[in-house]
């Protein structure tokens, strides 16, 4: 079966890939971009391990089908460190809110669609922010504390010179 | 079976695909379909999507507001046209699923899925379909999937608002034990024409009409708020599932309607 290609933005770059019907954008991003940061857990919505930011809100890619994202710009956590972490992925690692790292990733793309709309949470905000990912090691606090430190810290971008 | 996934730029050329396919599935935003392309389901072979931007839309007309049949969860809760339902919204899966979630889709959601669906039918919603038929929620679910595909759903704007309670295992987001919807409109203090619609009180959400029995001509007083929920499963039939058994569901339906009455009172 032919294959129809697609362009989109990923991390501010332009990108195009040829997917197949019914694929998935999780599969074309890891496979196809060769961008391995959003996870592969369930493939049923569940986990959030998949998350990526499609033009400004947190999606699931499993459940995406990839020729839907024709023209749209898409962020994962491959463009969230500038040189150094972000203050996000800083805050993940200072308050131990990873520890297998297989949900962090789609936590960190959760947390920062909530940090580009709302730069100072509450906490009960990162709690629904972080509602459709499911974490198995280090209990949801750390998370918790880590992006409301991140809020208060810049959030997704470093503020003045490092 | 190889899968195709064609895309038409107007809904009534999807629709006119979809009439024509043997084994298609209209794709709204995908939560449901794509886990069934994701495990290889082969009872379609044919995805049927649309890119028409009326899909989206979302208008008020007097009394009414229609949603287009691809409008998601997030606008819901985001549109002010739409703060009335926009609670509801906000309690169905986390935001990932929000965002992309349709309105339509809910419709046709297995049990124990359909919390908007609840919400519409409570609030005696209509489905314009694509052939130009208009019908209520309760008949369009009642009869299953059909031939034709939901263009939009009209929505009375409650007068006395809408009520809603979902209750579930893991919060904010877990799936529902169940939900329930309720329009009470009053004349001189008294229900008429109660609408309490519970989902997850069997394969499809449905009226609870011997609460609503007991609550008409009422005002909403101890001794009817206790009298609803005394009937509250009367006639349901709840199934068992990973989220609960029947019989809980059984069980707590009358506490849970008992606690919105309360709440409104
Ligand atoms: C993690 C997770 C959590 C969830 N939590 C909830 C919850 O709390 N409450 C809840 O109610 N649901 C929940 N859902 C289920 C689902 O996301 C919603 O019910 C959603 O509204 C389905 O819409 P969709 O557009 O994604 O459906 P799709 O997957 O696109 O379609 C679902 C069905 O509807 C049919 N359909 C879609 N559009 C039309 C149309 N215009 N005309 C005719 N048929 C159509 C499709 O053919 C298909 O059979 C959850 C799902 C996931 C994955
Ligand atoms: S892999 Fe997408 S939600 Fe689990
Ligand atoms: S760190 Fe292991 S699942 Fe979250």
């Amino acid at each position: 079966m032919a294959k129809k290609p697609v362009t989109f933005t990923h991390n501010g770059e332009e990108k195009a890939a040829f997917v197949s019907d019914g694929q998935n954008l999780l599969d074309v991003l890891r496979r196809g971009v060769g961008d391995l940061t959003p996870k592969y857990g369930c493939a049923q919505g569940t986990c959030g391990a998949c998350t990526v930011i499609i033009d400004g809100a947190p999606r699931l890619s499993c459940l995406t089908l990839a020729e839907t994202v024709e023209g749209a710009e898409i962020d994962t956590v491959a463009g969230l460190a500038d040189g150094a972490l972000s203050p996000l992925q800083d805050a993940f690692m200072t308050h131990f809110a990873a520890q297998c790292g297989y949900c962090t990733g789609g936590m960190l793309m959760s947390a920062a669609a909530l940090l580009k709309h709302n730069p100072r949470p509450s906490r009960e905000e990162v709690v629904e922010a972080i509602s459709g990912n499911i974490c198995r090691c280090t209990g949801y606090e750390a998370i918790i504390e880590a992006v409301l430190t991140a809020a208060a810290n810049g959030g997704l971008r470093r503020t003045g010179a490092r | 079976m190889p899968l195709t996934v064609e895309t038409y730029p107007t809904l009534s050329e999807a629709a006119r695909a979809f009439a024509a396919a043997r084994a298609a599935r209209f794709m709204g935003g995908g939560t449901i379909l794509m886990r069934a392309v994701n495990e290889a389901d082969q009872s379609f072979d044919t995805l049927i999507r649309t890119t028409d931007r009326a899909m989206t839309e979302i208008r008020t007309t007097g009394s009414a507001v229609t949603l287009g049949a691809g409008v998601t969860m997030a606008s819901i809760a985001a549109s002010r046209d739409t703060a009335f339902l926009a609670p509801v919204a906000r309690l169905i899966g986390g935001p990932q699923v929000r965002a992309a979630a349709t309105v339509a889709g809910n419709l046709f959601a297995a049990a124990p899925y359909g919390d908007l669906t609840a919400a519409l039918m409570a609030l005696g919603a209509t489905a314009e379909m694509t052939d130009g038929r208009r019908q209520s929620i309760d008949d369009l679910i009642r009869g299953g999937p059909t031939r034709s595909l939901v263009a939009a759903v009209h929505v009375p704007v409650p007068q006395g608002g809408l009520h809603f309670r979902k209750v579930s295992r893991i919060k904010p987001k877990g799936v529902s034990v169940l939900s329930v919807a309720a329009v009470l409109p009053r004349q001189g203090g008294r229900i008429e024409n109660a609408r309490i619609v519970f989902n997850g009180m069997g394969a499809r959400p449905v009226r609870a009409e011997a609460a609503e029995r007991a609550l008409n001509g009422q005002a909403l007083g101890a001794s009817a708020i206790a009298a609803a929920a005394a009937h509250a499963a009367e006639g349901l039939s709840p199934r068992d599932d990973a989220i609960a058994t029947a019989w809980y569901r059984r069980e707590v339906a009358g506490v849970h309607l008992r606690r919105l009455l309360e709440d409104i009172r």
